[in-house]
């Protein structure tokens, strides 16, 4: 039975245990963030997953967001875990940040499986690549599809939409299937 | 027919041409492919379920196997991933076969202009009946079918034979 | 006229193209070696099955009728809608997220519209949260009556699937006469809700208030001790507690294997924690445990919906008094100089959020949905990512499969109550 303690405060807790991996904390809306460098994301949080005090044992979300073009931010990635604690009933986002070129990241589907999906997602729509991922592919888009949608210098893919004045235009070119 | 059975009182006999005869059978019992894509077959479902008794038009079997059924109604967004699939689906289909593009998103792609999506599924299969509506309400699907109904009734034996051979 | 057109380029080749896996190769190491010589099968089912509610393809490996591997294989329905969402102001965005959980629009427009206000530190009057509150237990009693259709339809019980069909049309009814629109209701906007209920919106929702517990009562009569109901769901897809926190699971499908966990309770929004209700939870975790709570759930939404129709006043605010988020009543247009400006500055640009993120999650009818915003500065998100619950619970489906029957594979399916546009986006 595991023995139920006080909740730590995760910064300071984190700060005392491992000072060097913590890069920056932000507060922003009662939300605390805590940016950590790519290659310590997985001691991070085994640290925050397993410690008496913190207990961030749920994984809520993993998203990566692109800060394409002109970012003043620390690299062109940031990816976001979102965990939650269900003893404390509070939630820690950890952050980091992924350079431009060649961005990678080691799993964390060794702490929780429920990040698989989720690593496949950023890795197809992103193209972020997680190192050590049991199945490293596609999820959403077809596997011979070229680009990662969500990246902001990626196009929405915007198609002249048909109306009355622009139809014959349009409809000579549309490809319709045949019979 | 019902006319002239009853001029001619009960005599057993009816007498029409073969094309009525034909389409009347086969507006009356149209079996539609049991496929859903997405928001539009929730719709469906529900056009087939008590309130609106879809079967009110012959069309309350719905076939899990696209050999047996007539009528493939696209209720959905069609995205690349899964347009090959579709198009599959309507291959096995027999002749002569009838597409409807239920809502915005089978018809033109609605209010997703973007990668993911085909903009309207006609670019894969041929479609005979489109439907508006995000997504369309029950009566419109209804009033989608009893147009396409409209449609099978004007056509004549000979036009499909022709095009069953090809 | 040039046509934009990423997309039609290949369009002729569509047809043609296959999306399919190439060769048994490609599945080294996610099938058991077994599927390689041939020893055990590979099938198929899906995406198109008329079990997999929607578009959801599953890779199995079997042994004879045991699943050995379940591999689902998502990506269908995958629309970009939070890419279209990037390239539109924050309102209009509230259209898009009607369409990602087709059966519970409310609590997409809910979660999108809380990471908004939290980013925007926008207020909401106390009757657009009771308002709010009637919307997405409705949504939830909606969407767990087209769950609970389809899945007794999968095992087989038809009639089910028309009685709640006829339930659901009461609801969408009033659904109608709030936003208009029967399934894509957006109805909940940044600042409280798009428009004020309708008088008749009152009555009908009394009577269905008042009709629905004995229609409940039939559902059970029908489903609840049936023993062939019982014998094809109840230790079928047993997921124990920890395996499903680390599957990250939630909702009532977490709530089976007995964990208590609902965000309605835990981290409480839109006034829930002044309502009075309770969260069913299961003992065994398994399939019939998954659906009792659900039936449960309805209950005590029945419960919320009441307490929360006393509470309504006749008149009042709907909407946040905030003009740079919330546009003014059509009325004071013709009279104030100011409105006009707002209306036209709202309506063309927009309004604008800082360069920073939040996470909102609330407790939508399958699970957790989570929507992470982060803003520009500007008048459009630089990145909305939303959490969707049936993501996480297809994902898990391949471990919860595993040494089962395939006709069992459908029970579990239906009971962790997926929607591929929730999951796909």
């Amino acid at each position: 039975m595991m023995q139920i303690t006080n909740a730590l405060d995760p910064v300071e807790a984190l700060k005392s245990a491992l000072p060097a991996m913590v890069q920056d904390v932000k507060l922003f809306r009662d939300e605390t963030t805590i940016v950590v460098a790519p290659e310590d994301i997985e001691t991070v949080a085994r640290y925050m997953r397993d410690t008496p005090g913190l207990l961030y044992n749920y994984l809520s979300d993993i998203s990566a967001v692109d800060y394409y073009p002109d970012y003043n931010r620390p690299g062109r990635f940031g990816v976001c875990y979102h965990l939650y604690s269900m003893i404390y009933n509070r939630r820690i986002r950890l952050k980091v940040f992924l350079q431009e070129d060649d961005p990678k990241l080691s799993t964390l589907t060794v702490l929780w499986p429920a990040a698989n999906w989720l690593e496949r997602e950023i890795y197809d729509l992103m193209g972020i690549v997680f190192e050590g991922h049991p199945n490293m592919r596609r999820i959403m888009m077809p596997k011979d599809w070229n680009g990662h949608p969500l990246r902001r210098d990626y196009p929405l893919g915007y198609e002249t939409v048909m109306f009355s004045f622009n139809f014959d235009q349009i409809n000579k070119h549309k490809p319709y299937a045949k019979e | 027919m019902g006319v002239v059975s009853s001029k001619l009182g009960n005599m057993g006999v009816v007498t029409t041409t073969l094309d009525t005869a034909v389409n009347w059978a086969r507006t009356g019992a149209m079996w539609p492919l049991l496929f859903g894509l997405a928001c539009c077959a929730i719709e469906m479902m529900a056009t087939q379920a008590s309130d609106y008794d879809l079967s009110r038009f012959g069309m309350e079997l719905n076939r899990a196997s696209p050999r047996q059924a007539d009528l493939i109604i696209v209720a959905g967004r069609v995205v690349r991933k899964m347009a090959p699939v579709v198009r599959q689906l309507y291959d096995q289909m027999a002749s002569p076969r009838y597409v409807i593009a239920m809502g915005d998103c089978a018809s033109c792609s609605g209010v997703y202009n973007n990668y993911a999506l085909v903009q309207g599924v006609d670019e894969v299969v041929p479609v005979d009946v489109y439907i508006a509506g995000c997504p369309p309400r029950p009566e419109q699907l209804i009033h989608g079918i009893l147009t396409l109904h409209e449609r099978i009734r004007g056509e004549h034996l000979n036009q499909w034979i022709v095009e069953g051979e090809r | 006229m040039a046509i934009t057109n990423y997309a039609s380029q290949n369009a002729g080749a569509l047809a043609q193209e296959s999306t399919w896996e190439g060769s048994v190769e490609e599945l080294r190491g996610l099938v058991s070696e077994r599927a390689l010589t041939g020893e055990t099968m590979l099938l198929n089912l899906g995406p198109h099955h008329p079990s997999t509610h929607g578009v959801l393809r599953l890779l199995l490996e079997l042994d004879g009728e045991e699943i050995v591997t379940c591999l689902p294989d998502i990506g269908y329905l995958h629309t970009g809608i939070e890419k279209t969402i990037e390239a539109k102001t924050y309102e209009k965005g509230v259209t898009c997220t009607d369409r990602m959980d087709y059966l519970s629009p409310m609590s997409n427009n809910m979660v999108f519209c809380l990471a908004i206000e939290k980013m925007g530190e926008l207020d909401v009057p106390e009757r657009a949260q009771i308002i709010r509150v009637i919307g997405l237990e409705l949504t939830r009693i909606n969407s767990h009556l087209v769950w609970l259709g389809t899945h007794a339809m999968d095992l087989g019980a038809m009639s089910v699937f028309l009685y709640c069909m006829r339930e659901r049309e009461m609801i969408l009814e009033m659904f109608e006469m709030l936003s208009g629109q029967r399934m894509m209701t957006s109805y909940i906007r940044p600042g409280g809700v798009w428009r004020d209920i309708t008088p008749d919106f009152l009555p009908a929702l009394e009577q269905f208030i008042n009709l629905f517990p004995s229609r409940l009562d039939d559902y059970e009569s029908l489903l609840t001790d049936n023993p062939l109901w019982r014998d094809r769901t109840e230790g079928i897809g047993v997921v124990e507690p920890e395996d499903a926190l680390a599957l990250g699971l939630s909702g009532p499908s977490l709530r089976g294997s007995g964990v208590n966990w609902d965000i309605r309770k835990a981290m409480p929004y839109s006034g829930y924690e002044t309502y009075d209700f309770n969260v069913p939870i299961g003992l065994h975790g398994d399939v019939y445990d998954r659906f009792y709570i659900r039936i449960l759930e309805m209950r005590e939404s029945l419960k919320i919906l009441r307490q929360a129709m006393a509470r309504l006043t006749p008149t009042g605010e709907f909407r946040s008094n905030n003009r740079k988020f919330a546009p003014p009543p059509r009325a004071e247009l013709g009279r104030s100089m100011e409105a006009v400006i707002h209306h036209f500055k709202l309506w063309t640009e927009g309004f604008p959020l800082p360069d920073e993120e939040v996470y909102v999650a609330i407790e939508s009818p399958r699970g957790e949905i989570g929507c992470y915003l982060h803003g520009t500065g500007g008048n459009k998100p630089r990145r909305v990512h939303f959490k969707t619950p049936s993501f996480m619970h297809i994902s898990a489906l391949g471990s919860m499969s595993e040494g089962y029957m395939i006709a069992d594979l459908v029970g579990i399916v239906g009971s962790i109550d997926i929607v591929l546009g929730d999951s796909d986006r």
